[in-house]
This record gives C-alpha cells, sequence and structure tokens, in this order.
C-alpha cells in the first residue's frame, strides 16, 4: 500500500535506534529548579511567589496575563529562593522562579478528580488553561486557545500527531507505546469539546510498534490510525493536514480556516491530566540523545530541571560538547549552556562533539535547485534567501518568504552550504517590522 | 528625420519647467545620494530646498562648504553647525573581547544580532560583520582582521546611515573636533567586563580622578566632555584597560587607516 505524504520534503538519517527501544525513566529531582515564567508562545505569565514562600507541587507560580498566555506551575514542593532573570532555553535571561526541592514532592490540597463526561466544554477549556497546557510538539502555543475556536470557523476534524519526523527523538514513540490510554481519554476529551466526529492519528511508518498499539486500542472508536510516509518534516502541522484529508491551508492562514485542528499526542496525554485529574503541566517526556552522550534515554522530566541534570542522569558527557540542541535537530534550538532549563517544550536534548559536526564554508549557490525540490511549502528558498539578504523586501514577500515553515530541509540539502533558513528568517523578520511600521 | 523634427518640437513643447536654483544646488550637492538629509536622494532635497520645503541646511555630508553655498544660491543665511563624524564605541575585538558562541551564518550584524543577541559576550560590543561597512555610502568603514568595525575621520561625512544599521547601537555621532573617546558601550558593572573584554571600561574612576572636568562616570561607563577635550588627552595614559583613545594618535588596533588629518580644520575656530 502506498503510504500517505505530502509532496517535497526529505529523509535524513533518523538515529532513532539509540532511544527508541528504551523505556521512559524518571529522572530524579535536581538540587535546584528554575522554572521560566515564559515558556509558550504568548505574553509571559506573571510571577505570584515570592523568595522565601514555600510551595507545592502543582502550585501557580506565575499568572496568565491575557487570553494567549497560561499560568506556570512548581513542579514539585520546595522554597521559592529567588525570582529573577536566568538563562533561557532562548539564549537571553528571562524571569524564571528559582525553586529548592524540599524532597517531599507533596502535591497542592484541592487537586481532585472529576469525571470528565460531567463537565461542560467551556469548564474543560477552563481546566485546560489552569494546567497550563501549552502544545507539546515544541511550538509551545497554548492548547485552550486551539480549542476555542471562533463560531465562523467550524471544525470536522481532529489530527492526533504522533509523526516525530525529526531525527534522534523518541519521546512521542515511547509515549504512544508505555501510556497510549492517556493519550485516548484527551482525545475522548477534545471530542467532546470541538464536537467532532472525525479523528486521525497520524503516525511515521518508521514506528510500527506504536501503530499496532495505537490501532489496537482505538478499535472500533472511530478514530483511524493513519501511517504515514518516512519523512521530513511530516509532522509540520500544514504538511500533515495535506497528507491525512488532502486540504491545503491557505497561505497566512490556520488549520481552523479548512476545519481542522491538530494537537500532538503529548499535548493530549497532558489534556488528561489537566481535565480528569486537575494536574498541571510540570512534567514531559524528553530525549536525551546524540552521540556527545553516553547512554540515550527517554527520561520523564520536571519542568525546571537543569539539562546538565538530565546529562547526568544518563551517564554524563561523552566528551565535549561542541553543539548542544534543544528539540530536533532540523528546527530545534541551539544552546549557550546546559544550565539552561527543560520547559514545556523541551521534546529532546541533543549533545554533539566538535568530530560529530560538520562545518564548511558557504559557497556560491550552483542553481541546482535541491532546495526548491526539498522545500513542503513549494517556495524558491534560495531566491527568497538572496533578496533577504539584498534587503529587497518587498520582493522577498512576493515570493512568499511568510509562507516558510522554517523546516530546514533547504539548508540541509544545500552543496554549498548556504545558510538558506536563516537568510529566510531575517526576511520575515524585516518584513514584519516593516508591516508593523506600517 | 521626421522623427528627430517631431521629438525635437515635443521637447519644446512639452518642456517641464524646472527651478533653476534646483540645478544649480543639485550641482553644488554632492550627489552621493546617501539619504542623511532624509530625503530620497540628492535630487529630491534639491527639489525640497528650491520649493522653500526643507532647510538649506541639510547637507551634513557636504560639511559647511556645500552648506554654504546652498544656503547662498537660496539667498539665507546658513545656519552653523559642528561637523560630526561616527565613531565605533568599542575596541573590543575577537581577540581582544569573548563570544559567547560560535556564529556560522549569514555574514550580517542584525541577522547574527537575533540569534541569543548576538555572538559577542558582551552585550554593547561591535559584531564586526560589517553591515555598517556595506552600508556606508561613502566607504569610510573598515573591518580590522580581527573583526572590529572602524570609522575613518577623513572619509566619514556624518550622514548617520552606519548609525541606524547598527543593531547594537556602538557607533555614535561625535563632534569631529573631539578626538579623545570612551571606546566601550558596556554597561555592566567592572568585575563582569573583567571576564569578557580586555579593553573595556571597568568604570574605575582614574580617569574622572585626573582629570576631573573633562570625565564622568555614569552607569558603570566613563564619558568625555568633548569640551575639554585637551584636559582629557592627560588620562588616555593613565586608563588601565586602554579603552580611552585620542584618535589624533591613531586609530584602534589592525586598522589600515593613517592618523587623521582632518582633525583639526582651519575653518573649524
Amino acid at each position: 500500500m502506498k503510504l500517505k505524504t505530502f509532496a517535497g520534503g526529505l529523509h535524513p538519517p533518523d538515529n532513532k535506534q539509540w532511544s527508541a527501544h528504551k523505556a521512559i525513566e524518571v529522572c530524579p529531582l535536581p538540587a535546584l529548579l528554575v522554572i521560566p515564567l515564559s515558556q509558550h508562545i504568548g505574553l509571559p505569565a506573571e510571577p505570584c511567589v515570592k523568595p522565601g514562600e514555600r510551595v507545592k507541587k502543582g502550585q501557580t507560580v506565575g499568572r496568565a496575563k491575557g487570553f494567549v498566555s497560561v499560568p506556570v506551575h512548581a513542579s514539585t514542593s520546595g522554597e521559592v529562593v529567588a525570582v529573577e532573570p536566568r538563562p533561557h532555553p532562548s539564549g537571553r535571561d528571562l524571569p524564571a522562579v528559582v525553586i529548592v526541592p524540599d524532597g517531599a514532592d507533596e502535591w497542592l490540597d484541592g487537586i481532585e478528580t472529576v469525571r470528565c463526561d460531567e463537565l461542560t466544554p467551556d469548564q474543560m477549556r477552563e481546566r485546560i488553561r489552569d494546567a497550563g497546557v501549552v502544545g507539546m510538539g515544541g511550538a509551545t502555543f497554548p492548547t485552550h486557545v486551539k480549542l476555542s475556536p471562533p463560531v465562523e470557523k467550524p471544525i470536522d476534524t481532529l489530527i492526533l500527531n504522533g509523526v516525530e519526523c525529526e531525527p534522534y527523538l523518541t519521546a512521542d514513540h515511547r509515549l504512544m507505546l508505555e501510556e497510549p490510554q492517556r493519550i485516548f481519554a484527551g482525545i475522548v476529551v477534545m471530542r467532546k469539546i470541538l464536537g467532532v466526529s472525525r479523528i486521525f492519528v497520524g503516525i511515521e511508518a518508521n514506528k510500527p510498534d506504536a501503530i499496532e498499539v495505537m490501532t489496537k486500542l482505538c478499535a472500533g472508536t472511530g478514530v483511524e490510525i493513519v501511517p504515514l510516509a518516512v519523512k521530513f518534516p511530516q509532522g509540520a502541522e500544514k504538511q500533515l493536514i495535506k497528507a491525512i484529508v488532502g486540504r491545503e491551508v491557505p497561505s497566512g492562514g490556520l488549520p481552523m480556516d479548512v476545519g481542522l485542528v491538530v494537537q500532538n499526542v503529548g499535548t493530549a496525554a497532558a489534556i488528561q491530566d489537566a481535565v480528569t485529574f486537575g494536574r498541571p503541566l510540570i512534567e514531559r517526556i524528553c530525549t536525551v540523545a546524540g552521540p556527545g552522550v553516553v547512554e540515550p534515554k527517554n527520561l520523564r522530566v520536571r519542568i525546571g530541571t537543569p539539562l546538565s541534570h538530565l546529562v547526568a542522569h544518563c551517564g554524563g558527557l561523552a566528551g565535549d560538547p561542541a553543539k548542544i540542541i534543544m528539540g530536533g535537530p532540523m528546527m530545534g534550538m541551539a544552546q549557550l549552556s546546559l544550565e539552561v532549563p527543560t520547559t514545556r517544550g523541551t521534546s529532546g536534548l541533543l549533545l554533539f562533539r566538535e568530530e560529530d559536526l560538520t562545518l564548511a564554508p558557504e559557497g556560491p549557490c550552483l542553481r541546482c535547485g535541491r532546495c526548491v525540490r526539498v522545500c513542503p511549502a513549494h517556495l524558491l528558498p534560495t531566491t527568497i534567501a538572496a533578496y533577504a539578504r539584498l534587503e529587497r523586501i518587498d520582493e522577498a514577500a512576493d515570493y512568499g518568504a511568510m509562507d516558510c515553515i522554517e523546516c530546514g530541509c533547504c539548508t540541509y540539502s544545500c552543496p554549498a552550504e548556504i545558510p538558506l533558513v536563516q537568510s529566510i528568517r531575517s526576511g520575515k523578520a524585516a518584513i514584519l517590522a516593516k508591516r508593523r511600521k506600517g | 528625420m521626421l522623427a528627430g523634427i517631431a521629438l525635437g518640437v515635443a521637447a519644446k513643447k512639452f518642456a517641464v519647467e524646472v527651478d533653476p536654483r534646483e540645478l544649480a544646488i543639485l550641482e553644488v550637492l554632492s550627489g552621493a545620494n546617501c539619504g542623511a538629509c532624509g530625503y530620497p536622494g540628492c535630487g529630491a532635497y534639491a527639489k525640497a530646498v528650491a520649493s522653500g520645503e526643507a532647510s538649506a541646511s541639510l547637507c551634513t555630508p557636504g560639511g559647511a562648504e556645500t552648506i554654504q553655498k546652498v544656503a547662498r544660491i537660496m539667498g539665507v543665511v546658513a545656519e552653523s553647525s559642528e561637523p560630526q563624524v561616527a565613531v565605533v564605541v568599542c575596541q573590543g575585538d575577537n581577540r581582544k573581547a569573548k563570544n559567547k558562541y560560535r556564529y556560522f551564518g549569514i555574514v550580517d550584524c542584525q541577522a547574527a544580532q537575533r540569534l541569543a543577541d548576538g555572538p559577542k559576550t558582551c552585550p554593547g560590543g561591535c559584531l564586526g560583520l560589517g553591515t555598517c561597512m556595506r552600508i556606508c555610502p561613502f566607504g569610510a568603514i573598515e573591518i580590522t582582521p580581527d573583526g572590529l568595525a572602524v570609522i575613518s575621520r577623513d572619509k566619514c561625512t556624518g550622514c548617520r546611515k552606519c548609525v541606524s544599521a547598527c543593531p547594537r547601537s556602538v557607533i555614535r555621532m561625535e563632534p569631529l573636533a573631539a578626538t579623545v573617546h570612551v571606546l566601550c558601550n558596556s554597561h555592566d558593572k567592572g568585575a563582569v567586563v573583567r571576564k569578557y573584554c580586555s579593553i573595556g571600561c571597568v568604570a574605575c574612576h582614574i580617569c574622572h580622578k585626573t582629570v576631573p572636568e573633562a570625565f564622568h562616570v555614569e552607569n558603570f561607563l566613563a564619558a568625555v566632555n568633548h569640551e575639554f577635550n585637551e584636559e582629557a588627552l592627560a588620562a588616555v595614559e593613565k586608563c588601565p584597560t586602554k579603552c580611552i583613545r585620542d584618535f589624533a594618535d591613531g586609530y584602534p588596533e589592525g586598522s589600515t587607516f593613517h592618523s587623521p588629518t582632518k582633525t583639526r580644520p582651519e575653518w573649524v575656530a
């Protein structure tokens, strides 16, 4: 059978064999938790605790500011020792709540389990927002916003994203294998909130065990498991929609414009915890891998745990790290140090040594067209990048710079080592700046 | 032949009347189209002046001479303005200042600044990727082999293009007559600056103690009072990190520019 997919894309060596077979391990609590107040797209949370205060696990330490914002919670019980700027995955020092765990790991009182069929959709959304649930695939967009489509945009289909197309990452894979009931319960909640009947779970065909587990669990429930071709970026929202239902999200639009909502499988599990158990999002599954770490693992990590602690639990460093990436190697973010904390969007931590990296100087464009062939958004990356670098912003915009999803396929495939994505990103920033100016 | 006659007639008949003063002004302007006046090119500025819309003294790159000429054409008195030059207030090249990460991206300061606020550990230091050099219409900026922007005081006309292009605001406009400058842009405390730069201002106050009227330290960064340029020379030698430079002595290390010749032009009384 021919597997469903989208046009364009490529398949980098997936390197999942190092951690795919390893069961999720619980990462022990570190000596210090640094919980950033900005772990989502939207306004950062406002701190509501002071140094010296004792907090319990699940207690709100930062309040949401506005609709597109979520609260931030204490990942364990302990004492707040500081509320100050600390190193953040973005590379800047941003406000964070620093907690010294007391070891008791005591839950906040009043966290109650409810029967989710007794709740109205609005109550469910409220519980999701109060729990601070965001997109766990890495984009960290507040989930309650995605689940509140405006009336004029009816939703008929829900797609669960279990593709995990980034090389090295196996966190979603292990979640589907070990805790599929959590995902399914999350699907049931979302089905009720959105009132949809068509539900798909997209999984790349390189995870046959996960496809089998999910298919068995969902049999007879109306939830269809869709095996997808192994290709990057199969898990990108727009490409996933195109592959599964054949609809195209218009330029500048959102999936809700074509009647769809896409959620990561990790987000579904977090939704279940939030709605049924009232538990905030204080931990996630994270893959620690790459040749720079001794023993690659899948860890269940408390939010705020320093990356160095994750590495220590994976047997330590295998040589000096030359490149530290949070997320996947294609779209993840390079980090300045291992002192950065784990956030709600940290799907992976990858370490590479000097000898694992290939660095070549940039050359002139060969006009080979490889970037054009692989672009999943059907753009001309080399043209847009060239315009962006010449600061011909209007032309870059005309060639669809804003439709670039920054997946990195063009840069990966470029034989001349041209930093195409960086150039296009630079152009996009200039276009947005110009639009703001008016 | 016929077409020629037709063209000739058309040229006469449809001739656009141009203010003769506009043409005269255009003649005296440099023609660099740098935009320092705020108009898109010399032509637009000449038109604006001729129509009385713009002041006659906006062509800073042309200097006092050009401003005088434009004013004479318009029959007004030129507002005197002190000539200014752009100065890169940093000497922390890649040998002297540390980087927090290795940057392999496109050679452009603004693009680099978007990645975790730029590779240089110092939040205000020159990135040395040459965005200012490429935007300068007068070829007055060079990047030293160790990655530091240096602006020639001879070639700089004061058009300010580099000032607005620099993402770290490390280029400032200063009077041309002032040769002594504190070349540091970091407001971090001394102990912090020492960690990442060997030639940054550590706010030790020695310059202020040496020449109290010429230097003051504000927010952990020393600054010169240009009225006391001569007096300030005494502190240049005393500065422990050598972040105070007298441009009459020469340019920062690695620069190919020769000692400035235009530092004391006769017409600056």
